[in-house]
């Protein structure tokens, strides 16, 4: 379970003028769930979930991974064990897919043959083929085959934790829909408890058990799709989920 | 067999501490009084002396004396007075000059004048022959009616001191209209060609005696007397009181044309200062035998004293450039492997410092401002003045020429180890560290792989760079293939200059390509 009690996050910019961007957020995501969060860009999302895995801070609160304040963890082992996903996957483009995908395997010291097993079966459950792909790099790639070598590499330690940013943020919308009904199978035959931002509610929808909506730093409403669209909280909540029944995207 | 120990960087650092060291400036006359100076020591006392030639001016002869590097060299009068002391006040009379200018290097210097060889290597104001009688100019206040039209070329340090072109503007009311700055060694070339039509000359220069040239009266007395004397090292002297015994033998031995004719036989025919030295000693009796070796020098600086050889004439034949490379090739090929060994040495060393700060700089602000602003300064250092300062901590040996090359091959590492390691994409760095890399694995994983290239172009220019000046390390006797290069310059011998530039060119290009090749292979194939 991950757990955010009061968490309160405040930036200072260049010329020292502080902006907060999480009043006091209280949340928690739930084991095997997949947890959307959900706003408009500025309002905290992805800063909640950088929380998580402590690369940042709260300036006031705490952020709960198991019961274990995330600052009092050991920061490398916090991390190994929650999965993170970047847009357009944040592959390293002089490794290949094997060794992007490989590559926390080899740091944890495993030998060159399990490694090659691991990065095989990985890739096996993102649906490419490991002899067709293994020895390519980046650039060679579709954005929706790095998207999904990225979501491989992320699973590399089997952690129980998944972090996803805005993983559909840089698809053309065909690739998009491809990828989201494989992530839907995914999700439902892993059980991880996956922890995504998203600006896109239709995603959120058709991915997550449970949505929150932030704005401005606050979250406005935490629930299930019919939750919030059929007893949004606000005027805000009632406004932003009409989008999906006028279906955009 | 002493040249050969000057030039030979091993044998000089394995030489005893009780070896007298004699410097010489990077020009014939300096190199033949050194020699004068050593063997005559060498016959009169049971010291040992050790001879370093090619030393790159007077800043870093006395400073290589001052520190114990050496212990004695030969240094002229005005000189000592103007550049070592920096008096400015104008001085004419030799006999007091040298008497203050010996006065106040052992009070202020503990620095000891012995009794001076004689000759006075002045400045002194040339032209072409024909020109001069062309326009009528005998004296150099008839300049001033020429001022307009001559195309005037000085050496560097003539133009900038204020006992040369300086104070004389002041002291004749000159002021030429076109007025370039020559390499001393090269003018005599540039004013026979006609590409100039008045330059500064040393009086006492052997040249003079092959170009049909014209020298100028100072009728205004304004050039201060230049006597060259023995500069000894106060504790050496204490040490050694033998050594002024020995030295006193050379007293006025050596008159204006004594010193011509030697500096000639060695510019124009061949002759190494060493023979000239010893033919010279032989001749007046200074030193007991007749030496086989030394037979052609004697024959030469007879001939010479004789009849010195009528201006313009050809020059004795010098070896071309094929027949050069076949008897020096041995020599080349040392002078080229102390060349990449400096230059080696150095840029090794400055990647082991460069590279780990360029990397701590990228976080680092404040450190990152000083550090490159001080890298940045070095380069600004000209090269002799960096190897003057340097010679005080290393001495006159190689290290002095590693370390002035391993400060200026600093910025382009370092600039390019900071570039290539703040260049990497942040996201892929915040993706990285969000996965549970420790920060040593995210630079060695993910920074500096990708920064790799840009690092290795730094590498490759500070090489190639260091190649380059590298050329400057033969000024402080560390050898390289600047020792050609310079021997050629002040012997006016192209041959001799091409036979050190071009393997030194050709060095650089070869580890230009080998390098880009190097830095093409370190880039992932992902990366293009």
């Amino acid at each position: 379970m991950i757990e955010f009690r009061s968490v309160r996050k405040t930036f200072a910019d260049a010329s020292g003028k502080e902006t907060v961007a999480l009043h006091g957020l209280d949340l928690r995501i739930e084991p095997g769930v997949v947890h959307c969060l959900i706003g408009t860009s500025g309002c905290g999302k992805t800063t909640s979930l950088r929380l998580v895995n402590r690369l940042e801070q709260p300036t006031s609160g705490q952020v709960l991974v198991d019961g274990e304040d995330v600052r009092t963890a050991d920061v490398i082992e916090l991390r190994r064990r929650i999965g993170y996903v970047i847009q357009s996957g944040g592959l390293f483009p002089h490794l290949t897919v094997a060794k992007n995908v490989g590559v926390l395997c080899e740091l944890e010291g495993h030998g060159a043959k399990d490694v090659k097993e691991r990065v095989d079966t990985l890739l096996e459950l993102v649906n490419l083929s490991p002899s067709k792909f293994a020895a390519r790099y980046p650039k060679e790639l579709s954005g929706g085959q790095r998207q999904r070598i990225g979501i491989a590499r992320a699973l590399a330690l089997d952690p129980n934790y998944l972090l996803m940013d805005e993983p559909f943020g840089a698809l053309d919308p065909l690739t998009r829909g491809e990828l989201l009904s494989e992530l839907q199978s995914l999700f439902s035959s892993l059980g991880k408890t996956v922890l995504l931002v998203t600006h896109d509610l239709n995603e959120a929808f058709a991915l997550g058990n449970r949505v929150s909506l932030m704005h401005e730093g606050h979250l406005i409403q935490t629930g299930s799709r019919e939750d919030l669209m059929q007893s949004p909280a606000t005027e805000f909540v009632a406004n932003f989920v009409k989008t999906v029944r006028r279906g955009v995207n | 067999m002493r040249a050969l120990l000057a030039t030979c960087l091993l044998a000089a650092s394995l030489v005893s501490q009780d070896t007298i060291r004699i410097g010489a400036k990077r020009f014939t006359e300096s190199a033949v009084l050194a020699e004068l100076m050593a063997q005559t020591i060498e016959a009169h006392t049971e010291l040992t002396v050790e001879v370093k030639t090619g030393l790159g001016g007077t800043m870093i002869c006395w400073g290589a004396l001052t520190t114990g590097e050496l212990d004695i060299y030969a240094e002229y009068t005005g000189t000592g007075w103007a550049t070592i002391l920096g008096q400015t006040d104008k001085v004419t009379d030799p006999l007091r000059t040298f008497f203050e200018v010996r006065r106040r290097f052992r009070d202020e210097h503990d620095a000891h004048w012995l009794e001076p060889f004689g000759l006075n290597n002045g400045y002194a104001l040339v032209m072409r022959e024909k020109t001069a009688e062309e326009l009528g100019v005998r004296r150099i206040s008839d300049l001033v009616r020429h001022q307009r039209d001559l195309q005037v070329g000085f050496g560097n340090e003539f133009g900038s001191r204020i006992d040369g072109y300086r104070g004389l503007a002041v002291a004749y009311g000159l002021d030429f209209a076109n007025l370039t700055t020559v390499e001393h060694a090269l003018a005599y070339e540039a004013i026979e060609a006609g590409s100039i039509d008045l330059m500064d000359a040393y009086s006492t220069d052997g040249k003079l005696l092959r170009f049909e040239l014209r020298v100028l009266e100072d009728d205004r007395q304004f050039f201060p007397p230049y006597n060259a004397a023995p500069v000894v090292r106060g504790e050496t002297l204490r040490k050694h009181p033998g050594i002024e015994t020995a030295l006193a033998k050379l007293a006025f031995q050596v008159s204006d044309l004594d010193a011509q004719a030697l500096n000639y036989i060695v510019d124009a025919e061949g002759i190494s200062p060493a023979d000239a030295a010893t033919a010279f000693l032989e001749i007046e009796g200074l030193i007991e035998g007749t030496s086989a070796s030394a037979a052609a020098a004697r024959r030469a600086y007879v001939r010479v004293r004789k009849s010195p050889p009528i201006p313009g004439s050809a020059v004795a034949s010098r070896p071309g450039f094929l027949e050069l490379l076949s008897t020096e090739y041995g020599r080349v090929w040392q002078l080229l492997l102390q060349h990449v060994g400096l230059t080696l040495a150095a840029v090794l060393l400055a990647i082991l410092i460069a590279v780990p700060s360029g990397i701590a700089i990228v976080s680092r602000r404040r450190l990152r401002h000083w550090l490159l602003g001080f890298a940045g300064l070095l380069q600004t250092i000209p090269s002799l003045a960096l190897l003057a300062f340097l010679i005080p901590f290393f001495g006159l040996n190689a290290w002095t020429a590693i370390a002035a090359l391993f400060l200026y091959a600093l910025l382009p590492i370092l600039r390019n180890t900071y570039t290539g390691i703040s260049g990497v994409t942040p996201d892929l760095v915040d993706a990285a560290r969000g996965m549970g890399m420790r920060p040593q694995e995210v630079l060695l994983h993910v920074q500096l792989p990708l920064a790799m290239p840009t690092i290795m172009a730094g590498i490759r220019t500070a090489t190639v760079i260091g190649i380059g000046v590298a050329t400057l390390a033969a000024y402080i006797g560390a050898g390289g293939l600047g020792v050609l290069i310079f021997d050629g310059i002040s012997l006016t011998d192209t041959n001799l200059i091409l036979l050190g530039a071009m393997p030194a060119a050709a060095l650089a290009v070869a580890t230009d390509m080998l390098l880009g090749r190097l830095e093409a292979k370190m880039r992932s194939p992902g990366v293009s």
